[in-house]
């Protein structure tokens, strides 16, 4: 097992206080870097070390922070965001709760490099330990000197404000929490204009995830070449592939022996983590599927277990990305109707409700789900369930933000991975109904209301 | 007519106030605001959001929209002394969560987002709380509950109504009621 960086301190005793992370060298890469390093250096740094965001999108983060306007008279804002919800993931909560210093450290570093003088850290409310343990860590670089006003004799001044989250999925998205940021409902903006160049409060602003931050508090110590000397190389026959480096946090639960955030290297196969992380399958059974990364990125199958995750990897697979790399692992009991169910509920549940298509396409997905899984469904609603898959999203440009994507994807990959199965479970629960093509009356639909 | 009861009281106003120089402008201070009264009545009355509009500086009905976005801030009356929250994403479902949620509340005599007679608690399902590791989980107030078992929501229903028992009146919840 390589060594950790990410999850180094997390069993120490008191890992959660500046004393315990001061004793392991933090702060040092910040005293280092306020006294001898301008913010190009540390954009340069980050941009060499080919760190990608790690919220889920993967896009180059010091590319990101190039971003920004140039001698923009400012403010210049940075938004943390901890709002993390995508089912299956809870590497962020993990980092707050046990290591806040090295987030905030990081945190610290990344605003230095993008000349923001006000972060907000914006965290989702159902992390009160999080919240507590970062609040206490703030105030002690209050006290430290590693805010506030001239920070450590260099000149550069910061603020952290943490903002609490009202419990919706959508603030995740950057703007979307941008929007909620500024006290509004959480829709959505339409870009460009991209946040960099105007973002919360109409100025320039960065969104960036925890672990990303807490990445970039390594690649101060350490540089651009120890980043680059984990995870896995650009795709010599892609162009585009910048490649996967550095750390990283996988959160693996589901039918797993030991379900726990793990740190290693991007690109370990989703059978490695399995096997090597999670102790095997609960019970010994077998696997059926595994989510790759954040449910929203749909489905591998068990003969799928081969496929690397990193930023390149999933897709390859026909799902729709590494997401958070959050991998939930289910059993061969787990039926596929009641995987689907779930996942439309929860996207019918947390669209924003700004674009129709999103809107209206998660909520027919989850009533047809409910139809079939009360045993009325019929082989015509897969093709209607994929005609919803197909048509909502920001790729068949039908919707601003990839909420709806990440809705799509599941049905796509269960329906187009598991068709066979769906059909012999819609026919034995409907023998009489399952060819039925008509509309299903509403009323009948009402009733399947609980 | 007679001045009506104004909901927010000094405290929460300074509480409040203390926020306006975080932000370049009070419209941010909107979810801060409705966090502050929520925690104290547990529920935002629409009379609050009147309020806070006032404090903010904004239309009522800027605070309302954003208040109405949230499924989290109740309007109509109080959550529960304790609001306990089961998780029903992909993670916990798989280990059982459907079974969790029904039973807590057969135990507690409610339906999902409804509140015990005795006021002691309101349950409700979550989307994914972010601790997939502990499988099924419930948020209760400030605590999470990882791995739930019929018998530790047994153990936790017998320790909130004990709670309950030994709690003196909650002042600011009644003057709402009559309010």
């Amino acid at each position: 097992m390589s060594e950790l960086v990410l999850l180094a301190n997390i069993d120490k005793e008191n890992s959660h206080t500046r004393e315990v992370y001061e004793q392991t060298g933090g702060y040092q890469s910040l005293r280092s870097v306020l006294a001898g390093q301008s913010p190009e250096d540390v954009i340069n740094l980050v941009k060499a070390s080919g760190l990608r965001g790690r919220g889920g999108a993967g896009f180059p983060t010091g590319l990101k922070w190039s971003f920004l306007p140039a001698d923009h008279p400012g403010p210049i804002y940075f938004c943390l965001n901890a709002d993390e919800s995508e089912p299956g993931t809870f590497n962020n909560r993990i980092l707050m709760e046990e290591d806040p210093h090295q987030v905030i450290e990081g945190l610290i570093l990344s605003c230095f490099a993008t000349q923001a003088s006000t972060a907000y850290f914006y965290m989702r409310y159902e992390y009160p330990l999080a919240w507590q343990r970062v609040q206490s860590a703030v105030d002690e670089c209050y006290q430290a000197g590693y805010l506030g006003k001239d920070i450590l004799g260099s000149g550069y001044s910061l603020d952290i404000f943490l903002h609490r989250g009202a419990a919706a999925y959508i603030c995740g998205e950057e703007t979307g929490l941008i929007e909620s940021l500024e006290g509004k409902r959480a829709w959505p903006r339409i870009k460009p204009p991209f946040p960099a160049v105007e973002g919360v409060f109409r100025k320039p602003t960065v969104v960036n995830n925890v672990e990303t931050v807490a990445c970039v508090r390594h690649i101060a110590e350490r540089g651009s070449d120890w980043f680059r000397s984990s995870g896995t190389p650009p795709d010599p026959n892609n162009a585009r592939d910048p490649g996967s480096f550095g750390p990283k946090l996988y959160c693996l639960s589901g039918h797993i022996e030991k379900p726990g955030c793990y740190e290693a290297p991007l690109g370990i196969t989703v059978q490695h983590l399995i096997d090597e992380f999670g102790g095997g399958m609960l019970g010994g059974r077998k696997a059926k599927v595994a989510i790759p990364g954040g449910i929203s990125m749909g489905l591998l199958s068990a003969d799928e277990f081969d496929c690397r995750l990193d930023f390149s990897g999933p897709g390859r697979y026909g799902c729709l990305g590494l997401g958070t790399a959050a991998v939930v692992v289910m059993d061969e009991t787990v039926s596929m109707i009641d995987f689907l169910h779930n996942s439309c509920q929860f996207f019918a549940h947390e669209s924003c409700g700004q674009c129709t298509p999103c809107r209206e396409g998660t909520a027919w997905a989850k009533r047809m789900m409910d139809r079939i899984q009360a045993g009325r469904g019929r082989w015509h609603d897969l093709d209607l369930l994929l005609e919803i898959g197909d048509s909502i999203g920001i790729m068949p440009g039908t919707t601003i933000c990839g909420l709806a994507d990440g809705a799509a994807w599941p049905i796509k990959n269960a329906i187009r991975k598991f068709r066979a199965e769906f059909e012999q479970s819609i026919k034995e629960s409907n023998p009489d109904g399952y060819m039925e093509t008509e509309p299903v009356p509403a009323m009948e639909l009402m009733n399947l209301q609980h | 007519m007679a001045t009506a009861e104004r909901i927010l009281t000094d405290e929460m106003i300074a509480e409040i106030k203390q926020y306006f120089p975080r932000y370049p402008n009070r419209q941010a201070v909107t979810l801060p605001a409705l966090h502050i009264v929520n925690q104290r009545l547990r529920h935002v009355p629409l009379a609050a959001v009147v309020e806070i509009a006032e404090l903010l500086e904004l239309a009522p009905a800027e605070v309302q929209d954003t208040l109405s976005f949230y499924g989290f801030f109740k309007q109509d009356r109080p959550h529960g002394q304790t609001r306990a929250w089961v998780c029903r994403s992909i993670s916990c479902h798989l280990r059982g969560a459907d079974q969790m949620l029904d039973y807590l509340c057969d135990k507690a005599g409610v339906k999902p987002g409804e509140t015990t007679a005795d006021d002691t608690l309101t349950v409700e399902y979550a989307e994914c709380l972010g601790a997939c590791e502990f499988a099924p989980c419930m948020l209760a107030g400030d605590d999470l509950h990882p791995c739930i078992t019929p018998q530790r929501l047994d153990e936790f229903l017998t320790k909130i109504r004990l709670a309950a028992g030994s709690r003196s009146e909650d002042t600011e919840i009644n003057s709402t009621k009559s309010a």
